[in-house]
């Protein structure tokens, strides 16, 4: 009766403070270490203490690429836990949860097992610390499911080791106390997820982290930021890896002064970026036109949360496309990707770069809360390093400075669009940029036909942007009877959505779009038959952006916006009521 | 040799003739040409509003920005190559409205950047607004009661922000102003230079005459220490009938911001190589995440 299943999910709940991600993260690398596949996703509010929190790791034995809403396994550290989380587990499921906490007064469920383990008692015991009863739970989800807990136990020998031998020694106290404390229970269990001995190494990593490591590769050098959920981890992780990498990183006042600071260290020629969320974004805006104005390479890294103003802090939305699409006064070309899953995150990092510097203008990777934060595995070749160019695009050289003649024209009238760029500090590129609309030397200068020639020039760029933008991924049979468009984080549920709908007989296909701006070339011929947009924002920001880049009008939508990210299960259910509502 | 001529600009100013920004001009141009930095080693960064537009009347590499975001833009250019020598040139609105916020941390940073405030203490390049250091009582367009506020006190500001330079001097001195940005260009960290800038459109009252008698200077009393912080503080707070002008206080014990970034321990940034991680760097970085 206990047959192994390929797929499922485990969920620890309790309040902030206990560890929950930590731990969680922990778990999922001793699961990969033991050659499986995870995927995993913290739920948490904006306190530093109490309310309620969550961590999901979803486990199988082929490459995830999203969560799902079924749980398997619930490990309660309170009851809110299990208030909240019970009617999400699955027949046959189980429920850990503290002997010292209880159960909550709601009615039990006959179809769930409730497992009662003194875990804060052996944690104490074994570790000297109730705290560490997060590590312990994990140990008891390992003996529950057969997963070997050495690697448990090297994940916590690795993490812990500048802690110190007890400290180590305490954890595999913990761990072993875990495994013993779930033998009773084994036999009840019915879900397994065994190791994989010997099975290829892979890496685990979020959104943010794919990201910051892309750039890092595509040779950015400078990062300035001010702290702000859900992208400030991108400056965290550039500062830990500053001094190494020879990168500048710095906290500053506010994110206007992030963004200034990226655009004077681009227009000195460093390759350079402001990570933020969409709040610190809105305080970049005009920076953003002065980047636009007077050419200048930057790379902002938007990491959306649910808006307007706070909004839900941490929290995931796909709300800002259209916004980061028009922010700034006037007209001015910019780039703006939005990667789908770590792979992409990390290509990302490095192409916006590289079109920052090609097209000397701004270019906006827009990520959100769902990406950034949700670990997931990779093969190591999947963040291909050996794919990274770096294309600084129409910078001048030396020697061609050296043999410049005449008076220097850093805006210079071409073709394309894009002016032959020196970085100052040659004798013979001297020049001053403006804000302010100016001639081929960056001199202020307000003539009609210079305004409608420098003008026309900088948008230019845009088109010949636009031959270098990916097509969307298409995933699935050619001869769909649904089409799917989903940007950015939507990826993966609705790539696993869509195998789902094949599995039931249903031709199904996803255009995934992870170059959104300029919309690439040719899509209007994939924009064929029932349509359905899938986002996670209120209007469908996406959709119109498309009509209003080919005319075509999606057939249907599928929207979410309540802040938590769109699972497969989501979209398969709309979807029927899609299909059924003419 | 470099000289003021090196420093000419085909294009003209439009300031209005007797505006105190063409002693400004010429005082940067005569303190750079004094202290040899050619036209390509330095950068003047300006921001929006009459005197920002300095760097477009001087060949030298420059920038022109935001209204109220100079100092940020020049931080940036510095930490990116600090081989460059970096100044703003920016009004009283720029520096004291809008920017007031980065001027502190600024100071507090002690990056090295010489920010040079053309203080004309009213807005003139849109028409004769009151400005944050015109008086209590101003009576302008948009403060038709008289101004209700204080004026900003930079001088004490800087000081309270840890500003390692401060110094303030005017128009009407070239000499004095010449001296005072050759002495903030020598300061390894943060410089800021207020100076009185007569604006003889919109503001009559911060004329000429009415600082030609009320100005001295700090340097001319030789027991004046401008290491002494609260003698500092006491003279910044000095006001009316006699005001001071001069190096407040300069302090060289404090590195500067880019002296302490690991990142640029092996020089300027801008003019390395940019290259691929090398097999090894790749190797460490995806160590992390097994």
């Amino acid at each position: 009766m206990f047959s192994p299943l390929d797929d499922l999910t485990i969920r620890i709940g309790g309040e902030a403070g206990m560890g929950l991600e930590s731990s969680g993260v922990g778990f999922s690398q001793a699961l990969v270490r033991g050659g499986l596949h995870v995927f995993g996703f913290a739920d948490y509010h904006s306190r530093i203490r109490g309310g309620h929190n969550f961590f999901t790791v979803r486990l199988a034995r082929r490459p995830l690429y999203s969560h799902t809403e079924p749980v398997h396994l619930l490990l309660a550290l309170d009851q809110e836990t299990v208030r909240r989380h019970i009617g999400a587990v699955v027949p046959g499921g189980a429920v850990v949860y503290d002997e010292k906490d209880g159960l909550p007064e709601v009615p039990r469920r006959p179809d769930v097992q409730y497992f009662s383990i003194p875990l804060s008692k052996l944690a104490e015991e074994a570790g000297g610390s109730a705290i560490m009863r997060n590590t312990l739970v994990f140990a008891v989800a390992a003996g529950l499911i057969s997963f070997d807990p050495a690697y448990i136990e090297s994940v916590a020998r690795d993490n812990f080791a500048r802690k110190g031998p007890a400290v180590v020694d305490a954890n595999l106290r913990v761990i072993a106390a875990g495994v013993k404390a779930s033998r009773p229970f084994q036999d009840d269990f019915p879900f397994r997820m065994e190791a994989v001995p010997g099975a290829p190494r892979r890496l685990l990593l979020n959104g943010n982290q794919a990201f910051a490591m892309g750039a890092l590769a595509g040779g950015c050098r400078f990062v300035s930021g001010y702290p702000m959920t859900p992208g400030s981890p991108v400056l965290e992780w550039m500062a830990a890896h500053a001094e190494e990498y020879g990168v500048v990183t710095l906290q500053v006042e506010d994110e206007i002064a992030a963004l200034c600071m990226a655009i004077g260290a681009g227009y000195a020629g460093v390759r350079a970026m402001a990570p933020t969320s969409g709040g610190g974004f809105s305080l970049m805006v005009e920076a953003l036109g002065l980047a636009g104005m007077t050419e200048v390479p930057v790379v902002v890294y938007e990491a959306q949360r649910p808006g307007p103003s706070t909004g839900l802090a941490t929290r995931t939305e796909q709300g800002d496309l259209l916004f980061v699409l028009h922010a700034s006064q006037g007209e001015f070309p910019r780039i703006i990707l939005a990667p789908g899953t770590v792979e992409q995150a990390f290509e990302a990092g490095w192409r916006a770069f590289n079109f920052a510097e090609r097209y000397q203008t701004p270019v906006i990777v827009l990520s959100d809360h769902y990406l950034a934060t949700s670990v997931r595995d990779v093969a190591p070749e999947d963040l291909n390093f050996d794919a990274v160019v770096i294309d600084r695009g129409e910078l001048l050289t030396e020697a061609e400075l050296d043999s410049l003649e005449g008076e220097y024209k850093r805006h210079r009238f071409t073709e394309s669009g894009v002016s032959p760029r020196a970085i100052p500090g040659h004798p013979k590129a001297v020049y001053a940029s403006s804000s302010d609309e100016h001639d081929e030397y960056g001199h202020i200068e307000e003539d009609a036909e210079n305004r409608r020639r420098m003008h026309a020039k900088r948008m230019r760029k845009l088109e010949t942007a636009r031959a270098e933008m990916r097509p969307p991924t298409v995933y699935g049979p050619e001869d769909a009877e649904l089409t799917f468009i989903a940007w950015g984080s939507t990826y993966g549920p609705l790539r696993e959505a869509v195998d789902r709908l094949s599995e039931q007989g249903v031709r199904a296909r996803m255009l995934h779009f992870a170059d959104i701006w300029p919309v690439p070339q040719g899509v209007e011929s994939l924009l064929t038959g029932e349509t359905i947009a899938v986002e996670g924002n209120y209007s469908g920001q996406f959709a119109d952006l498309l009509r209003m880049a080919t005319g075509h009008t999606v057939s249907r939508r599928i929207l979410k916006w309540d802040g938590r990210p769109i699972s497969p299960e989501y979209i398969l259910r709309n979807t029927e009521y899609a299909i059924r509502t003419p | 040799m470099v000289t003021v001529d090196d420093f000419a600009s085909p294009v003209r100013p439009t300031w209005c003739t007797g505006c105190g920004n063409f002693a400004i001009w010429n005082a940067v141009k005569r303190a750079l040409a004094q202290v040899g930095l050619a036209p390509h080693q330095v950068m003047i960064v300006g921001g929006i509003g009459c005197g920002s537009k300095l760097p477009d009347y001087t060949r030298a590499n420059g920038y022109m920005t935001l209204h109220g975001r100079t100092v940020p833009v020049a931080t940036g250019i510095r930490l990116a190559n600090h081989g460059l020598r970096v100044i703003c040139t920016h009004g009283d609105g720029d520096a004291y409205a809008e920017g007031l916020g980065h001027m502190l941390h600024a100071a507090r940073r002690n990056i090295g950047l010489v920010d040079i405030i053309q203080d004309n203490r009213i807005y003139g390049l849109t028409k004769g607004q009151y400005s944050p250091t015109s008086d209590r009582g101003r009576v302008t367009k948009t403060s038709p009661w008289g101004a209700f506020e204080l004026p900003v006190n930079p001088i004490a500001l800087a000081l309270a922000a840890g500003a390692t330079f401060v110094a303030r001097s005017w128009s009407g001195d070239l000499n004095h102003l010449t001296e005072t940005i050759v002495r903030a260009l020598g300061h390894r960290g943060y410089a800021l230079v207020d100076i009185f800038q007569p604006c003889v459109t919109f503001n009559r009252q911060n004329s000429y005459d009415y600082y030609r008698p009320r100005v001295y200077k700090l340097q001319d009393d030789p027991t004046y220490d401008v290491t002494d912080k609260m003698a500092a503080f006491a003279r910044a707070l000095e006001w009316g009938d006699r005001i001071p002008i001069g190096v407040f206080y300069q302090v060289e014990d404090r590195p500067a911001y880019e002296e302490q970034v690991p990142a640029l321990r092996a020089g300027p940034l801008a003019p390395r190589p940019l290259e691929k991680l090398r097999p090894e760097q790749i190797r460490r970085l995806l160590e992390e995440l097994v």
